[in-house]
């Protein structure tokens, strides 16, 4: 069982929450003009490395929010969370 | 070779079985290959042996960090089927089918494919109108479907939960007869000692560190056992890709993932094919040592660890159990977990790359060892033609840019789900 920080509400258990994916994927910004390239890194093309990750999860049994995750997807050894609008170095 | 049969056992037991000639050798790698595969796995083991056998390129290399077969190929729960609704994935895996069936007697190794059939249940009208349009589709392409109502499946499956009072009824189920399993280790060895027959260098514990590429054309790759030349470099590492993909600049529509499974003790034979829950993801079948084989969902975040946690599993046999109550009576006997190479469509990719003389064969999914006979022949043709057959034409890596996707399940992008 992965325990994980939630900023909001402290250490819970990973059954309340619910993972939302790479962290560091930028979506193209609105108004402007998107190259396919750009869309397909967006919605299709991930890094997904061995070691340190960036990851959003929602805690979802809890207080709703998205938080920021950085965990190793070698160990599952979590480091660090944060806000979603926080930055994780 | 030395050709197994009654004979060959019979011949032996008279000298306590201590002489059989060494199934594959161990050699130490050449300087140069024609072809070298990363990655001694099923997919990897196969794609050898038809380079060798369909297309006459025998100065080939496997490079396998750990030992061969000790993956996915190992760790699956050994089901194979080709209950797909598309035509790209049908006829991809039906051709699988009839490789499957003569498997034993072309590798000359009991690989024990077993064709007992497997049922995905149905548990709402919706639920069967959907099965019946996909066996319709199978029927299309010549795969055998046959859609069961709730007696019917009752009659193969008695000792499911038909009673009134469960959450999921079962409405009925789709079958498809031909399906079945296989003994996995025994494919893995089978292609593996074909391959070393044939002349292929089957290298373990050897790990690939780099690769050059000089002008956009592979060189050769660089292990920890000395740099190899190759004119041609095949990649079949599953839930290894990404990691060979970063030494090659290269970003992939693939995360890594990890599945679990689990097996019970042994009992007597009670069921005698492979049966899918259809109101959550859970899968069984019966081994021929009598274990139920069980498996479900992904633990549900990117992971190389060849481990899971326990939420998981006691979520899928939640599942298991809705289904089959017997099973709280078992005792488990172990679970495990192996990395899969989860695509964003759900469907594999095997296809060449921007890279002159590297070629790709990954994104399995949790639906790899089905696949590994056809996988390799398919792969083994793409690396010696230097160009895709028609049954992987549509299993293309640029299908996510040009909008061809192949999304079986109608998921989209989020792996982790379902």
């Amino acid at each position: 069982m992965l325990y994980i920080k939630c900023p909001y509400c402290g250490l819970r258990a990973q059954k309340e929450f619910s993972y939302g994916g790479d962290a560091t994927v930028k979506r193209p910004n609105i108004n402007e003009e998107v190259s396919s390239e750009d869309w397909d890194n967006f919605v299709y093309m991930r890094k997904s490395p061995r070691g340190k990750h960036i990851e959003l999860w929602q805690h979802i049994a809890g207080c709703r929010q998205w938080i920021k995750v950085q965990r190793d997807t070698a160990t599952h050894e979590i480091f660090q969370t944060a806000k979603v609008t926080e930055e994780i170095r | 070779m030395q050709k197994y049969s009654v004979f060959s056992l019979i011949k032996n037991a008279f000298s306590n079985h201590q002489n059989w000639e060494v199934a594959w050798k161990d050699p130490t790698p050449k300087s140069e290959y024609d072809v070298v595969i990363i990655g001694g796995g099923g997919h990897g083991l196969a794609t050898a042996y038809y380079l060798a056998k369909e297309h006459n390129i025998r100065n080939v290399a496997i490079i396998e960090k750990g030992w061969i077969g000790g993956g996915n190929v190992g760790r699956n729960t050994t089901i194979i089927r080709s209950n797909f609704m598309y035509d790209a994935n049908a006829r991809f895996n039906e051709f699988g089918m009839d490789l499957w069936r003569n498997l034993s007697q072309e590798l000359n190794f009991n690989v024990m494919f077993s064709p007992r059939g497997i049922i995905n249940l149905a548990h709402s009208d919706a639920q069967m109108n959907a099965y019946a349009r996909r066996g319709n589709s199978m029927r299309l392409n010549g795969i055998d479907a046959k859609l069961l109502d709730r007696d019917e499946v009752k009659k193969l499956i008695p000792m499911a939960d038909f009673s009134d009072e469960v959450r999921f009824p079962i409405f009925g189920g789709l079958m498809q007869p031909s399906a079945g399993t296989a003994r996995h280790d025994a494919v893995a060895w089978g292609y593996a000692r074909q391959a070393d027959d044939m002349g292929v260098d089957i290298i373990q514990h050897c790990e690939v560190t780099g690769f050059d590429v000089v002008n956009g054309k592979i060189k050769g790759i660089r292990t920890s056992r000395g740099d190899i030349k190759a004119k041609k470099v095949g990649l079949c590492v599953a839930g290894s890709t990404n990691i060979l993909a970063e030494k090659l600049n290269m970003t992939l529509p693939i995360e890594t993932h990890v599945l679990q499974a689990c097996v019970s003790e042994p009992v007597k034979p009670l069921l005698d094919g492979v049966v899918t829950f259809g109101a959550g993801h859970f899968y069984i079948s019966q081994s021929d040592k009598g274990e139920m084989v069980m498996g479900g969902d992904l633990d549900g975040y990117n992971s190389y660890a060849q481990r899971g946690n326990l939420p998981t599993i006691q979520h899928v046999l939640t599942g298991g159990l809705a289904l089959f109550p017997f099973l709280s009576r078992l005792k488990m006997l172990r679970t495990w977990g192996g990395i899969m190479d989860m695509s964003m469509d759900g469907s594999p990719i095997i296809d060449k790359t921007h890279i002159e003389g590297l070629y790709l064969n990954c994104g399995w999914c949790y639906g790899g060892f089905k696949s590994t006979p056809v996988s390799g022949w398919t792969f083994a043709h793409t690396i010696a033609q230097d160009q895709v057959h028609e049954l992987n034409s549509d299993l293309r890596l640029n299908r996510f840019s040009t909008g061809h996707l192949l999304d079986e399940k109608g998921l989209g992008t989020k792996t982790w789900i379902g």
